[in-house]
C-alpha cells in the first residue's frame, strides 16, 4: 500500500509514449487535467463507475484521470477511444507505463457503442479537434485529425455533442476543451436545450489561442422550454467574466453580419 | 478487450439491425489480476446482457459461468468471482469481433478493436 501513495497524481510526460502521427500532450491537454484536477474532490465524491474519453491521444488525459481517480479497487472502469490507430496504440503504452489500464477502441466518437453504452458514462472528457480549418481537413488520417475543426472548429464538436448526450448517465458530466473561435457560449446554450447546465473550470489564455474547459451536468430541476432561453440572462449568469464574454458576444455578431 | 467491453459494442455497419452481439474469434486470450470491487459488479449486473456475456466467456475458453443468472446470485461470493474474472480479468489480447449480420471482422491486435468502417459501409 505505501507504494500507492507514490504514484503520481497525474500523468508524466517523460512517461508518455508518441508516434510522429499522435498529437503530444499540449496546452489543452494540460489544461483539461488541470480543470479534472481542479475538481477532484467533486469527482471523488461523484463516485463514477464509468469513465470515457473520446479522442484520447497520447493516452495523457486518460492515464491522468485513472491517476486521479483510482482504477478497479475503487470500482471504476475506463474507456477511451480515438479515430487514429497510432493513437490508440500509443494511449496504450502510456497506460502501462504508469501501471493503469483503460479500455481502448479505435473508432469515430463512439460508435459501436451507441447502443449498449447509453446512460452509462459518468465522467466524459473530450479534447476535440478545434482548429478552424477548410471543411475538407477534417477526419483526414493521421496528425491533421487531431486539430481539424472546419468552420468555426465545431464540425467534429458539434458530431460529439449529441453522442455524449446519448451515453452520460443522469448523473454524468462532461469536460471539454473549446477555444474561443468555437464559439462557447453558443454551445453552451445548445447544451442547455438539451438540459445541461456549465460552467468553466479552467481558463487559459496562451499565445496563439484563449482555451475553457467546460463543464456539463444534467440540470435536471431546470427542463427548459424555448422561451426561457433569453441569451442575455443564461449567458450572463452562466459566465459571469465581463471582458470575455463581451469578446464572446462581439464573435457572434460579428458572425452573424459575416453570414 | 475486455468481456465487459464486448458486452457494450454492437456492429455499427450502415443498416445493420442486429449488430449485437459481436461474435468473438479468440487468437489470444490473457489474463490480468485486477482487485474486486463488490458494488462495481453489482452495478454492472444490471446492465450486462448475460446470454452474450456467457457466451463470449465460452469463445474465451472460460467455462464457469452459469448459464443463467439472477441477481440473488449476487449475494454468493462464489459466483461474484467468477462474475469478476471473466467480465474484468479476461482480456481478448488479439482476433475479431464478427458482425452477427454481416460477417464482417473487426480485427482485435493488442487489445485493441478497431471499429472504424470502409466508405460503402458507413
Ligand atoms: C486535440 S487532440 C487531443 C489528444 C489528447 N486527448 C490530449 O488531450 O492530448 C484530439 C484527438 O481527437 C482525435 N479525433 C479526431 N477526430 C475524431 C473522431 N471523429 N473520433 C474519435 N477521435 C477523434 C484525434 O485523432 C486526436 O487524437
Amino acid at each position: 500500500m505505501a507504494s500507492y501513495k507514490e504514484l503520481p497524481r497525474t500523468a508524466q510526460i517523460r512517461l508518455v509514449s508518441s508516434h510522429q502521427e499522435v498529437y503530444e500532450p499540449c496546452d489543452d491537454s494540460f489544461a483539461l487535467v488541470d480543470a479534472l484536477l481542479a475538481d477532484r474532490n467533486n469527482l471523488l465524491e461523484h463516485h463514477p463507475t464509468l469513465c470515457m474519453e473520446i479522442g484520447c491521444g497520447s493516452g495523457y488525459v486518460i492515464t491522468s484521470l485513472a491517476l486521479i481517480l483510482g482504477q478497479e479497487a475503487s470500482g471504476i472502469n475506463y474507456i477511451a477511444t480515438d479515430i487514429n490507430p497510432h493513437a490508440v496504440k500509443v494511449t496504450r503504452e502510456t497506460l502501462e507505463a504508469h501501471g493503469v489500464g483503460a479500455e481502448l477502441i479505435v473508432t469515430d466518437i463512439a460508435s459501436g457503442l451507441e447502443e449498449r453504452l447509453t446512460g452509462l458514462v459518468d465522467v466524459m472528457v473530450v479534447n476535440p479537434p478545434y482548429v478552424p480549418t477548410p471543411e475538407d481537413e477534417v477526419g483526414v488520417h493521421g496528425i491533421t485529425s487531431s486539430w481539424a475543426g472546419g468552420e468555426n472548429g465545431r464540425s467534429v464538436i458539434d458530431r460529439i455533442l449529441p453522442v455524449a448526450d446519448r451515453l452520460l448517465s443522469e448523473k454524468g458530466w462532461l469536460y471539454m476543451v473549446t477555444l474561443t473561435a468555437n464559439n462557447p457560449s453558443e454551445i453552451c446554450n445548445q447544451m442547455r436545450k438539451k438540459g445541461y447546465a456549465s460552467k468553466i473550470v479552467v481558463q487559459r489564455s496562451t499565445e496563439e489561442e484563449s482555451l475553457h474547459i467546460i463543464k456539463f451536468w444534467r440540470d435536471l430541476d431546470k427542463e427548459v422550454n424555448e422561451s426561457d432561453q433569453s441569451a442575455s440572462g443564461f449567458i450572463g449568469s452562466l459566465f459571469a467574466l465581463g471582458p470575455l464574454l463581451s469578446y464572446w458576444r462581439g464573435t457572434t455578431s460579428k458572425q452573424k453580419q459575416q453570414k | 478487450m475486455r468481456l465487459l467491453t464486448h458486452n457494450m459494442l454492437s456492429s455499427n455497419i450502415k443498416g445493420v439491425v442486429n449488430g449485437f452481439p459481436l461474435r468473438i474469434e479468440a487468437e489470444k486470450v490473457v489474463e490480468k489480476t485486477v482487485e474486486m470491487n463488490g458494488e462495481f459488479l453489482k452495478k454492472m449486473f444490471e446492465k450486462i446482457d448475460w446470454k452474450a456475456f456467457v457466451d463470449a466467456s465460452w469463445a474465451m475458453g472460460y467455462t464457469e459461468l452459469p448459464e443463467e443468472a439472477d441477481s440473488s446470485m449476487l449475494d454468493s461470493d462464489e459466483f461474484l468471482n467468477r462474475f469478476h474474472h471473466a467480465l474484468l480479468e479476461l482480456h481478448l489480447e488479439e482476433g475479431a469481433l464478427v458482425c452477427p449480420e454481416t460477417g464482417r471482422r473487426f480485427p482485435v491486435n493488442k487489445g485493441i478493436p478497431n471499429m472504424l468502417l470502409h466508405e460503402d459501409e458507413v
